[in-house]
């Protein structure tokens, strides 16, 4: 075979003769394709699975770990839920509106695949600035096609985020994590058992779309990539709609053995993932595959994107009533193999073989990297700036107005509103807030749902800004009052051959371990997305965590808006001065600079402690966790959600902007009661926290004092429409 | 009472609705298949919301020709009472039950938020827990809910007090800054001449619980049962 072949394909030379010595002979042209995409990046995880197994995943509420099409934790009365987040960068950066969209058709596919009825979607997006007319068509793409399939799927977007950073200008990244509820019973895995048995493929017909989407995600954007549009898959959620209904009712029946989504790699990888799992082969005859379009070759069967099609091995004999289920719905259901006991994929085309490869050779044996590590030259740079002699602003209301109509700090509220939220009547706490929260209908359980990710931090210090997505996260779901159970991650990094991306990469995945282990949130899974790059560099390396948490009274939750004249103010944890990877830094000062704030997660975890504690007991009012923005954000944050302004007085000794902009962890702003503040103070005492009454809820402005001088006093509606018309002035242009 | 609700390929709001009405409100529910043919032994069908077909053609222009529809057709032009809400709304426009035609937001997105409502007709079976004038809060999610109708079918409209519900600011005035979608005199639900079938965008399934943010939902659901209790007959 030619190179240029193979290479075309993503393929090394190296890869290739390993292929030809596993096979003992020339792989032909279908068996090529077939291993390029297993073995590609996207696929086959080659260069992360060695850093990988750094993550801590195992804990006694932890169900299913890495490795299946989802993770699965425990939530008690023989439920559990299911979830995953994943990215669709690359197809998003190309074709917006598709590619988001299927973004999300897959990973809700992730979701019932393993027998689960999914009941959310969150969504982590990162764009160029919004001043660029590009930025505003991505975005605008982007969240078009999240609404136009979630919506239609009847599934409720219900939180998320969304950054604005030069890095991501070439190669947004779109994220998508979705969840769904499964009674234990019922949990399927994608697993090919059982020799003999049938192998069905039911849902949407297979055509010439995406093929070799894979691999176009393990390569860098450039101007060529506007070639690869037709790599993109067109989305159809409402046969997806369909393809949900009837899988549940085949798992309700009972009906099958194993179920796999057909992403990406589509037949090829779904087929061989299945069959490895179960240590068996399977023979699979495309001809008997429906087709959308004629002509097409084994090649393009085996390797084609379609959307919307599930591959399952039925239990034996349950073959016709899967049938009846699909024609019910609407949906093909054919069998196109069966599972076999040599381990092979065996592919044929009107019973003659036209590829035959084990079917671990394109899992198991996929080649795994050690990328060579180098610390990046830039950090040096971008670490040692002096920070203590920028000027001080003259004017700190304008600094928080700016602040608050910065679009990374903004009300998202033009992005929420064209997502269904309520869908399902489970919503009890939508998007806007810190975490989003769930009912589980029939219990008095809540699920409290959040995204968290700050690129910046990464930039700066991968392993710090790593644990503190971790800790974030955490920090988020403690304020409405969730214990945290575990997490799912989506690794978004530029090259990885490349030894700074490598060193990131390590780094952050270090980070976030420390943190996943001191914090008891084991990692169940998720996805990495490298080659996020463009001609003008890499994206900030950005890890997305996506975290579940329980709540066992979901009346004893809490909002982050201020709601009642008079309560106290308490803030948890303590102010130090740190600015580094600051917004405030960033928009005031035009920096991305200095240190990313420390922290201590035995600190981290005593604050989120107490904060459950505190809201379990009654005795809180509102929390919300001050992050990008620092304190001054959080305190218009909860004062424009309540609707009720606040006066807060201040004793420190710190710079003012230092003490108002610093993002420091492990920090919650509480609101309680005046005759539960006390409580509330010794039981921080008692754990040995940090707590001081900073002030009181009450009128229509937040006025700030420090020591003694009048910093501030904005109204709500000042602030309100800053943080409010923001985005959508911005988008309107 | 038995309520039916029925599901079209692609309807997500049927099972919201069945539980708005068979565990919040108590009532009997059952789900109708828009394969069948027959209605008979329900006293009210609901219509919800979601993508019947995807609705990539026009919103409810292929779930008027489900098998199940001439039936519903008999049902409403026969007395009984039919509820369509948000997509449910825009098939009973499609299928002639109601007067006028939905077009896309005049936004031209897709918008999820609360609404308040004025209530402009209490005398009817969806509304009679309602003081007219009343102003209620339910939620919207739509991309097509912009209503349009042509002068003459707007003046009957008004004439015959058969728009139930126009979208309006907190204090009940009905101005434009109060409508999500650009539809023609704010109207937000409308009924047939004979009173029996009302279509509304927003969704009263969302909002009957107090847990999901208010109850307005549950007093239209609660409305019917009413109606039906009391055995009235329906009708302007």
């Amino acid at each position: 075979m030619e190179p240029e072949i193979y290479r075309q394909m993503g393929l090394t030379d190296e890869e290739f003769d390993r292929i030809k010595e596993i096979l003992g002979r020339e792989p032909n042209y279908v068996e090529v394709g077939m291993f390029a995409v297993m073995w590609s990046e996207h696929c086959g995880y080659k260069s992360s699975r060695p850093v990988l197994k750094l993550f801590p995943t195992k804990a006694p509420w932890v169900l299913q770990g890495p490795g299946e099409n989802a993770g699965i934790v425990d939530i008690g009365d023989g439920q559990a839920v299911v979830f995953k987040i994943e990215s669709h960068n690359h197809p998003s950066a190309i074709e917006p509106f598709q590619g988001a969209a299927t973004g999300v058709g897959g990973i809700v596919r992730d979701i019932f695949a393993m027998g689960a009825r999914p009941i959310a979607v969150l969504d982590s997006l990162r764009f160029g600035p919004l001043d660029d007319p590009r930025t505003r068509y991505l975005m605008g793409g982007v969240v078009g096609g999240i609404a136009f399939y979630g919506n239609c799927l009847g599934l409720p977007t219900v939180g998320g985020e969304v950054y604005f950073e030069p890095s991501y200008a070439g190669n947004p990244l779109v994220n998508a994590m979705a969840v769904g509820l499964i009674e234990q019973k019922n949990i399927r895995r994608g697993t090919a058992a059982g020799v003999g048995n049938a192998v069905m493929l039911i849902g949407a017909r297979t055509g010439r779309d995406g093929i070799h989407g894979a691999t176009f995600a393990s390569e860098e954007l450039s101007e060529a990539s506007e070639e690869r549009r037709p790599s993109v898959q067109v989305g159809d959620p409402f046969r997806e709609k369909l393809l949900i209904e009837a899988c549940l009712e085949i798992i309700n029946e009972d009906l099958v053995i194993g179920m796999q989504d057909m992403g990406a790699a589509g037949i090829t990888s779904s087929s061989c993932e299945m069959a490895a799992r179960a240590g068996t082969g399977m023979e699979i005859d495309i001809a008997l595959v429906p087709r959308r379009e004629e002509g097409m070759t084994p090649y393009e069967v085996m390797l084609s994107e379609s959307q919307e099609r599930m591959l399952l091995v039925p239990k034996k004999g349950a073959e016709e009533r899967i049938r009846a289920i699909c024609r019910r719905w609407g949906l093909e259901a054919v069998i196109i193999g069966r599972v076999t006991g040599d381990g092979l994929m065996r592919i044929m085309e009107n019973g003659r073989v036209v590829a035959e490869v084990p079917a671990r050779a394109l899992t198991d044996q996929c080649p795994v990297y050690e990328r060579e590590r180098r610390r990046p030259a830039y950090l040096d740079e971008v670490r040692q700036r002096d920070l203590r002699r920028l000027p001080q602003p003259e004017d700190y209301g304008q600094v928080l107005l700016g602040l608050l109509a910065a679009p990374n700090l903004a009300s998202k509220e033009w992005v929420y509103r064209q997502y269904d939220y309520m869908v399902r009547t489970d919503t009890v706490a939508g998007p806007g807030g810190d975490a989003a929260i769930l009912r589980v209908k029939g219990t008095s359980k809540g699920l409290a749902l959040t995204v968290d990710g700050n690129g910046r931090y990464c930039y700066l210090d991968p392993e710090r800004g790593g644990a503190i997505a971790v800790a974030e996260a955490a920090r988020n779901l403690a304020c409405v009052g969730a214990r945290p159970l575990a997490i799912t991650d989506c690794l978004n990094f530029g090259n990885p051959e490349k030894p700074e991306v490598a060193w990131q990469f390590y780094q952050a995945v270090m980070g976030m371990s420390r943190a996943c282990e001191v914090l008891q949130t084991p990692v169940t899974g998720g996805n990495v997305s490298f080659y996020n790059e463009t001609e003008s560099g890499a994206i900030y390396p950005t890890p997305v965590v996506g975290m579940v948490g329980l709540l066992p009274d979901i009346e004893k939750r809490c909002g982050m808006g201020f709601r009642r004249e008079g309560d106290l103010l308490i803030m948890v944890g303590e102010t130090y001065p740190e600015i580094g990877g600051s917004e405030y830094l960033a928009t005031f000062h035009g920096l991305v600079a200095g240190e990313p704030p420390a922290l201590d997660l035995e600190r981290e975890k005593a604050v989120q402690a107490l904060v459950r504690e505190a809201i379990a007991a009654g005795l809180v009012t509102a929390a919300h966790d001050c992050a990008e923005g620092g304190l001054a954000v959080a305190l218009a944050e909860s004062a424009l959600a309540g609707g009720l302004g606040a006066e807060v007085e201040l004793a420190s000794d710190l710079r003012p902007d230092y003490l108002l902009f610093s993002e420091s962890q492990s920090r919650i702003l509480l609101a309680v009661a005046p005759e539960a503040g006390d409580r509330v103070l010794d039981l921080a005492r008692e754990k040995g926290l940090p707590v001081t009454v900073i002030g009181r809820c009450g009128g229509h402005s937040l006025a700030v004092r420090i020591n003694g001088r009048t910093l501030f006093n904005l109204s709500l509606e000042e602030m309100g429409k800053q943080w409010r018309e923001s985005i959508p002035v911005l988008m309107a242009r | 009472m038995k309520f039916g609700v029925i599901v079209f390929p692609g309807s997500n709001c049927d099972q919201d609705v069945h539980y708005a009405l068979g565990s919040v409100l108590g009532q009997h529910v059952d789900y109708l298949w828009h394969g069948d043919t027959s209605v008979s032994g329900y006293d009210c069908l609901i219509l919800p919301g979601g993508f019947s077909y995807g609705d990539y053609l026009r919103a409810g222009a292929i779930a008027r020709f489900a098998p199940i529809m001439p039936a519903v057709i008999d049902f409403a032009r026969s007395g009984g009472l039919v509820l369509g809400i948000c997509n449910g709304f825009q098939i009973l426009l499609e299928a002639g039950l109601l007067p006028g035609a939905m077009m896309r937001n005049a936004c031209l997105q897709f918008r999820c938020q609360w609404t308040y409502l004025k209530v402009e007709n209490n005398a009817t079976p969806f509304t009679n827990r309602f003081r007219e004038g009343q102003v209620i809060r339910i939620p919207i999610a739509h991309g097509e809910g912009n209503y349009y109708a042509d002068a003459a079918t707007l003046a009957q409209l008004e004439a015959n007090r058969q728009v139930v519900l126009r979208y309006c600011t907190p204090g009940g005035e009905v101005i434009p800054a109060a409508n999500p979608n650009g539809s023609v005199g704010n109207i937000a639900g409308i009924i047939n001449r004979e009173g029996n079938v009302l279509g509304m965008m927003p969704h009263p399934e969302r909002c009957a619980e107090g847990i999901l943010g208010g109850t307005d939902g549950r007093e239209l659901f609660a409305s019917i049962v009413d109606c039906w209790q009391r055995g009235e007959r329906l009708g302007a």
